[in-house]
């Protein structure tokens, strides 16, 4: 297949399409709340009607307004359903015909579609996941196209670098420099891994890009496999996203087939196949040295770096390792070019980022935001704010990032303010906590995850995370003593710089800015000093 | 042989190029505490025992896989770093079940050396006293868990320098423990060739040979140095 006949696909599929298309939520939210039974019946529907000439109904990803689930929208005037049951699809179907129904009308001017900016998402909600001639429609593979016909795996490189892109994943790696590694290491056997292993609890953007688009990560993975000169790809997939899997299998099939993955792609000496592992439910293994080594079929145990893996990664080959966010943003960079991309964001942020917002919020779901918004914008405006009282604070960034409080609500989402404010950009997940949460609980809560999820090799995440573990539930029994807390923050110090790897290293973030921000949470727990102790301190004074 | 000069402490050392930091320092008589450490073996850099600041580095670096760089300037025994080995070892001894004086390593463990090396004469931290367990199944040596400290040089050496691989690491976390075999009682382990490497590479009490009683437990630890550098160079003399 070559430009011409890719873009004659591209047209005969969008011929294909009906003027108006009933666009209904197959992703995991939207399936657990009956919406494959509202694809079905709205399909029945528009046969009853007589209307298949005219309307389709469209299976697709994920529309990101999730809290209000199941989704359907109307492709010519984007009017949106929400929280559709099965029972209501025929009355959806009869409005487009004159008809009435009594399914509620979401305001799609609302900021938290407004304010948004679709990247990533580009095709999220508007194309069917399961079928690469949707994607093929909406332009699909023609950057891989330009890539390998126009652009030199330098340029490549160089383009990407420019673009200011940073790594998804939640650390902020210059994408650029790392592709430059990788590209740089003497010609051989060199691998490309797409890290699917999203752990943070409460962050879904991956599983929905993966459900939504997943042609749109494997043309990623397939011009990074180019600019580095890698033949081999493989996605690490968490077995809890089964649909994930699934859809890509399929996708990867699907490209197989039109010549687009597998040899001499596009007809040119490129060769690039794409594997899928399924990892076994370890958070560390979303860390890349253990992710790395459970490709392998080994303990899925980091290892301490450098060597980093674009020196030595998978098979000891040089690797290039990114996560599914990072290779969703290469295609539209290499269509659109980095002068375009880094005009989004801020001087050191470029680009949007996807955010998982959760918790005490009146609107929940998925948004892309350009960098630069505040977390003000986010929670109040497109977040619609707490539903009854008021912010108390926001946790970015998982069990690696932090609590900001409400004063700090003005601050820039982007990777070197969030980390200033002792929070960090994690992978995206943003839970809003109101004035009822308590902040040493939030702190435990994280810490029990890490506790758990503490691969066990070194010592200070193995032990150490335990012992904090204890001493927060001990503060919250009040049994604690002011020397205790102490003893935390010292031991928080020790885990942060003495442990092997990131999950160590950032497990007493949760700890560290609650106790910065809310320490009188902390204090109010203590266990009463006696009373002739209190004296004598004061005496002591 | 290119050489690399860098300054431990302050002190001008030169050293062959490739080396590590934690090699380095050794041969400037330098001493830096190690407990997963072993001579023979590869490194796990998991006890963080080791860890040095280099001048220039924000990070605190395991010297034991810190390769030498010209010009290099180690500090090893700062406030900080000794705050840290202190706090380490205090986890250690909080984590296991680890009673010297009814111990076949007394006298004779590292982690004990390591405690008394750091000043560590309490622990800040809660005991856990957890419930690990002991295999007696083999015919010669028996593990206790409850006084292993997850070094992994025994599943290192049974690996490397016996070939044999009947150790590993089960579980993950605090539940993390050594495995022998296909997670079975050692003694029905058919690969296990009774060489008993593993007694000699244990840091505690963890491993021994049965009938050893309190104190009795000698670790032959050059043993293990020694073999693989015969194997190597064939020098076979001891």
């Amino acid at each position: 297949m070559d430009l011409v006949e890719l873009k004659a696909l591209a047209a005969a599929e969008q011929a294909k399409f009906k003027p108006v298309r009933v666009n209904c939520c197959t992703s995991t939210g939207c399936q657990a709340a009956q919406s494959l039974e509202i694809t079905k019946n709205l399909a029945k529907a528009v046969k009853d009607r007589g209307l298949g000439d005219r309307v389709e109904v469209v299976g697709v990803g994920c529309m990101g307004f999730c809290g209000r689930g199941p989704l359907v929208q109307i492709s010519t005037d984007d009017q949106l359903f929400e929280a559709v049951t099965p029972d209501q699809a025929a009355g959806i179907i009869a409005s487009l015909d004159g008809g009435s129904t009594d399914a509620e009308v979401g305001d799609v001017n609302h900021p938290f579609f407004s304010r948004q900016f679709h990247i990533v998402r580009k095709n999220s909600g508007k194309i069917n996941p399961d079928r690469i001639e949707d994607y093929i429609a909406s332009g699909g593979y023609q950057a891989l196209y330009k890539a390998l016909f126009e652009l030199s795996p330098d340029e490549v490189v160089t383009e990407i670098t420019q673009s200011g892109l940073r790594g998804r994943g939640g650390g902020g790696f210059p994408t650029g420099v790392k592709w430059a590694t990788v590209a740089k290491m003497p010609e051989g056997q060199k691998y490309v891994i797409c890290n699917g292993d999203e752990g943070d609890p409460g962050a879904f953007m991956d599983r929905s890009v993966l459900e939504s688009d997943p042609h749109l990560v494997l043309e990623g993975m397939a011009i990074a496999a180019y600019a580095v000169g890698a033949d081999h790809g493989y996605i690490y997939v968490r077995a809890e996203y089964p649909l994930a899997i699934d859809r890509l299998n399929k996708a990867i099939k699907q490209a197989k087939k039109y010549g687009i993955l597998g040899s001499q792609i596009f007809d040119s000496p490129f060769d690039f196949k794409i594997d899928i592992r399924i990892g076994a439910g370890a958070f560390v293994c979303g860390e890349e040295t253990a992710l790395i080594h459970s490709i392998e079929g080994k303990r899925g145990n980091p290892r301490t770096r450098p060597p980093y893996p674009a020196q030595d990664g998978l098979m000891h080959c040089p690797t290039l390792i990114n996560n599914v966010e990072t290779y969703a943003n290469i295609a539209t960079i290499i269509e659109k070019g980095a002068d375009w991309y880094s005009q989004i964001g801020t001087e050191g942020s470029k680009g949007t980022k996807i955010f998982a917002l959760t918790g005490k919020i009146r609107n929940n779901g998925l948004i892309e935001v350009p960098m630069g918004i505040t977390l003000r914008e986010i929670v109040e405006e497109m977040g619609g704010g707490v539903p009854d009282g008021t912010i108390k604070a926001v946790q970015t960034g998982g069990p690696s990032g932090g609590c900001i409080p409400a004063h700090l609500l003005d601050t820039p989402v982007d990777y070197d303010s969030l980390t200033k404010v002792g929070s960090m950009m994690g992978s995206g997940g943003m839970v809003v906590m109101d004035q009822t949460t308590s902040m040493v609980e939030v702190a435990q809560f994280y810490m029990d995850f890490c506790r758990e999820e503490s691969c066990g090799k070194c010592i200070p995440c193995r032990a150490g995370t335990v012992q904090l573990h204890s001493m927060l539930t001990r503060l919250l029994a009040r049994e604690a003593t002011a020397a205790d807390l102490e003893t935390m923050a010292a031991l928080c110090a020790m885990v942060k710089e003495m442990s092997l790897c990131g999950l160590g290293m950032t497990a007493p973030n949760p700890v560290l800015s609650t106790l910065n921000y809310f320490r009188s949470e902390y204090e109010e727990l203590l266990q009463p000093m006696p009373a002739r102790l209190q004296n004598s301190a004061v005496t002591a004074s | 042989m290119s050489i690399t000069t860098l300054k431990i402490n302050g002190q001008d050392v030169v050293t062959e190029s490739g080396k590590t930091v934690l090699d380095a320092a050794k041969e400037a008589g330098v001493a830096i505490p190690t407990l997963c450490h072993l001579e023979g073996v590869s490194e796990a850099a998991a006890c963080r025992l080791c860890a040095v600041e280099v001048k220039g580095t924000p990070k605190l670096l395991p010297a034991c896989v810190t390769p030498v760089s010209e010009g290099m300037e180690v500090e090893t025994n700062t406030p900080k770093l000794q705050d840290y080995r202190r706090m380490i070892v205090e986890l250690f001894f909080a984590e296991g079940n680890h009673v010297c004086s009814i111990c076949v390593a007394n006298g004779n463990c590292e982690l004990q050396d390591v405690a008394i090396e750091v000043g560590m004469d309490h622990s800040r931290f809660s005991y856990r006293f957890p419930d690990r367990g002991v295999d007696l199944s083999h015919p010669m040596f028996g593990i206790d868990h409850n006084r292993c400290i997850l070094c992994t040089r025994c599943v290192r050496v049974c690996d490397e320098v016996e070939g044999a691989h009947v150790w590993d690491v089960g579980n993950r976390g605090e539940a993390c423990y050594i495995v022998s075999g296909m997670d079975q009682p050692w003694g029905e382990v058919s690969a296990c060739t009774a060489c008993g490497k593993c007694v000699d590479a244990c840091p505690t009490g963890s491993i021994f040979r049965k009938g050893t009683t309190t104190g009795e437990k000698a670790g032959d630890r050059a043993k293990l140095e020694f073999l693989v550098n015969a194997r190597d160079k064939q020098e076979w003399s001891r």
